[in-house]
């Protein structure tokens, strides 16, 4: 079987998604440098610091330094990396531009300060796509992803009818409380956290193929970005169907992660296996299978914390 | 209700408990008639299966009166009178429609901590650990069937409690026995252990047209009930060598297939072999004293099958591989697919062609369940079957 088929969360995914910012800043960047470059004179008197007796070798040695974070900016993979450069030549253009201003005066020194400001202000756009970048990359490393499978003595088309049904998965997926569907493709999904916390999220089916697969993820701005695809697979010599089921899910840092770290328990991938089991319970049986020592049916957490196996109390 | 709860390592108590409920839409709840100690439920009295607590209602064979049926129970009413399997089985996954019963794929909410020691997790079983399901079991006043539409067999009015419980597990667990001995005409079937499970397979392997069937144990009164009830030879393998018993009663060809009716707790002539795996199970080197399974395979004619039914938790020591390799053996194993065989097995009974209520020893009220343990456990007063009546 291929592995992820499609990009599934991408804002997650490299190259990072959408990095206009480190793009126009790349942008900006080989245009400053191929200026200084070609013309570093005309840049000198620009920024008023035509008159320092190292200004020819120092400006096309910054433009030099500019086109480089351009080109990595434009056409890198790694845009943190990148970005981080720009701020660290930011710095030390700052740095150079508050001993020009010192010595200047008259309308040297209104030019030195007109450019401190400009480049200052690039500099809070440079830090701005530098946090962001790296913030995804990190994202990137707690991304937990799930690859398993689950045989059900059913046809491809039923397990896809029961699970396009956007609603029945609380059914059988223990820590989502509940999922309203708002149209064909949009839904909103309440998960139940520990100490009676509660997250929520939208999402949206992006591919479906009926009785093949189908794929959702979580509207941008989640706090906790997911996404899944699973696919029924007929089994082969009349074994019913192969359902595999491909999930991703970046929890954020802190304590919000740290309550989702909980929500899908020490061992998410067992959460998922333990599932797919009451999902091939519902489909197979027609409900959860429950035991006096497990009545909620299989969970990791009530495997280890059994009651004993008698009757539940205070029922009839 | 009252109900036989274990209690801890050579425990058990009747308590108090709720009544049980319908908990999914299959279930049906049983007033208990009559429910039976089991030798396997001596393994869980002497604390060698894993995942009991304490409180977890016992009994796996038991038979009673319909209550009540969850609104998808079409094919039983309150009043029914049924005899109940022992494995807990779905009947849709594809296990249970190939009519492997006892390793339905749906039945055991903690297959997971099952998956970790044995690779799968076979079927949920009443009142047998929270391994395998932690489902309360049927040595009680009433019990919750699941699927109920599936598992439980109406039994007619002519049938006795007596015959009828045995359905649950024994007879079924003993024809399966040797059934998967494939038995064709002129084998030897030979049979490890006497108790209940043994005596009824060596009866189902004459049934199934076995020539000859030997029975080994130490117990004479078992034996006794071997060659009166069950037409087999017998051998005390406290006073004779069996390996060489049996090469001399097959004329050095082996029988045709050996059945293993003793599992995990065994004991050997030997006394200092006993002691060595007595020892290593005390310590868990090896959960399991596996003397009738290493004597069964050694026994067994090249070519021959070994039939498990005894059970079996864990791991075991010392297994003749090299025998059973080289000697081209098939061994043939699996908790009994109950379901398959009920109803066949009913109308053997009602036909007078078996009757497995000769295993019964003792009678007596539920309540004192603890006594028929003690005494099950101890053999004492020639003790082969205990059944406690509600």
């Amino acid at each position: 079987m291929n592995r992820i088929d499609g990009v599934l969360l991408p804002e997650l995914d490299d190259p990072a998604p959408d990095p206009w910012l480190p793009r126009a800043l790349g942008w900006l960047s080989l245009v400053l440098g191929a200026g200084a470059l070609a013309a570093p004179g005309h840049l000198a008197r620009l920024t008023g610091v035509d008159d320092a007796p190292a200004a020819p070798a120092i400006v096309p040695a910054i433009g030099a330094r500019e086109v480089g974070h351009g080109l990595g900016l434009v056409l890198g993979r790694r845009p943190a990396g990148w970005a981080w450069t720009r701020v660290a030549g930011d710095a030390m253009d700052l740095a150079l531009l508050g001993r020009a201003m010192a010595d200047r005066c008259g309308e040297r020194r209104r030019r030195v300060a007109f450019t401190t400001a400009a480049v200052a202000g690039i500099t809070a756009l440079d830090l701005i796509a530098a946090t962001r970048a790296s913030r995804a990359r990190r994202a990137r490393g707690r991304l937990i992803r799930i690859d398993l499978g689950v045989t059900v003595n059913r046809s491809p088309a039923e397990a896809y009818r029961f699970w396009r049904d956007i609603e029945n998965l609380p059914r059988f997926m223990s820590h989502v409380e509940s999922i309203r569907a708002e149209d064909l493709r949009r839904s909103h999904w309440m998960a139940r956290g520990p100490a009676g916390r509660h997250i929520e999220w939208d999402a949206e089916i992006v591919d479906d193929q009926p009785n093949r697969s189908i794929a959702w993820r979580s509207m941008p701005g989640t706090r906790v970005p997911n996404a899944g695809r699973v696919r029924f697979v007929p089994a082969p010599g009349d074994r019913g169907t192969e359902v595999r089921v491909q999930l991703g899910y970046a929890p954020p840092a802190g304590s919000l992660g740290r309550a989702v770290a909980k929500l899908f328990g020490e061992e998410p991938e067992q959460q998922v296996r333990d599932d797919l089991r009451r999902f091939k319970q519902v489909l197979e049986t027609g409900d959860v299978v429950r035991s006096e020592g497990s009545p909620d049916g299989i969970s990791v957490r009530q495997q280890v914390m059994q009651r004993p196996a008698q009757p539940l109390p205070g029922r009839r | 209700m009252r109900a036989t709860a274990w209690m801890g390592k050579d425990s058990v108590k009747v308590i108090d408990v709720p009544e049980p409920t319908i908990m999914n839409a299959r279930d049906a709840i049983v007033r208990i008639t009559t429910t039976a100690i089991c030798g396997s439920d001596l393994h869980l009295y002497h604390g060698y299966i894993p995942a009991m607590r304490k409180g977890d209602i016992l009994g796996h064979e038991f038979m009673g009166e319909v209550v009540e049926v969850g609104p998808q129970v079409r094919n039983l009413r309150p009043g029914d009178r049924v005899v109940v399997p022992f494995p807990i089985a779905c009947g849709h996954c594809t296990s249970c429609q190939r009519g492997l019963y006892s390793v339905c794929e749906n039945s055991n909410p903690n297959a997971g901590i099952a998956e970790k020691i044995m690779g799968h997790s076979p079927a949920g079983i009443f009142g047998y650990s929270h391994l395998l399901g932690g489902y309360a079991g049927g040595q009680a006043e009433y019990a919750r069937v699941p699927f109920a539409d599936v598992g439980p067999v109406k039994v007619p009015d002519e049938v006795p409690d007596d015959q009828a419980v045995m359905l649950a597990d024994v007879l079924p667990t003993g024809y399966m026995g040797a059934e998967m001995c494939d038995i064709k005409p002129g084998d030897v079937i030979a049979v490890w252990g006497a108790g209940p499970v043994g005596l009824l397979a060596a009866a189902s392997a004459r049934l199934l047209g076995a020539e000859r069937v030997f029975v080994i144990d130490r117990y004479p009164y078992r034996l006794r009930l071997a060659r009166e009830y069950a037409g087999a030879e017998t051998i005390n393998y406290e006073d004779t060598d069996v390996l060489d018993a049996l090469n001399e009663l097959t004329a050095g060809r082996g029988p045709d297939a050996c059945i293993d009716a003793v599992g995990l707790e065994g004991h050997h002539g030997n006394a200092a072999i006993y002691a060595y795996d007595r020892a290593k199970q005390a310590v868990r080197l090896e959960t399991e004293r596996p003397f009738a399974l290493r004597q069964a395979i050694l026994a067994c004619r090249s070519g021959g099958t070994v039939s498990v039914i005894g059970a079996y938790g864990g791991l075991i020591d010392k297994f003749p591989m090299g025998a059973f390799m080289n000697r081209a053996l098939t061994m043939r194993t699996g908790q009994c697919h109950v379901q398959r065989y009920t109803r066949p097995l009913l109308e053997r009974i009602q036909r007078g062609e078996i009757d497995p209520s000769f295993i019964v020893s003792h009678r007596m009220p539920l309540k004192d369940a603890p006594k028929g343990y003690k005494i099950f456990q101890k053999k004492q007063d020639e003790c082969t079957k205990v059944l406690l009546t509600v």
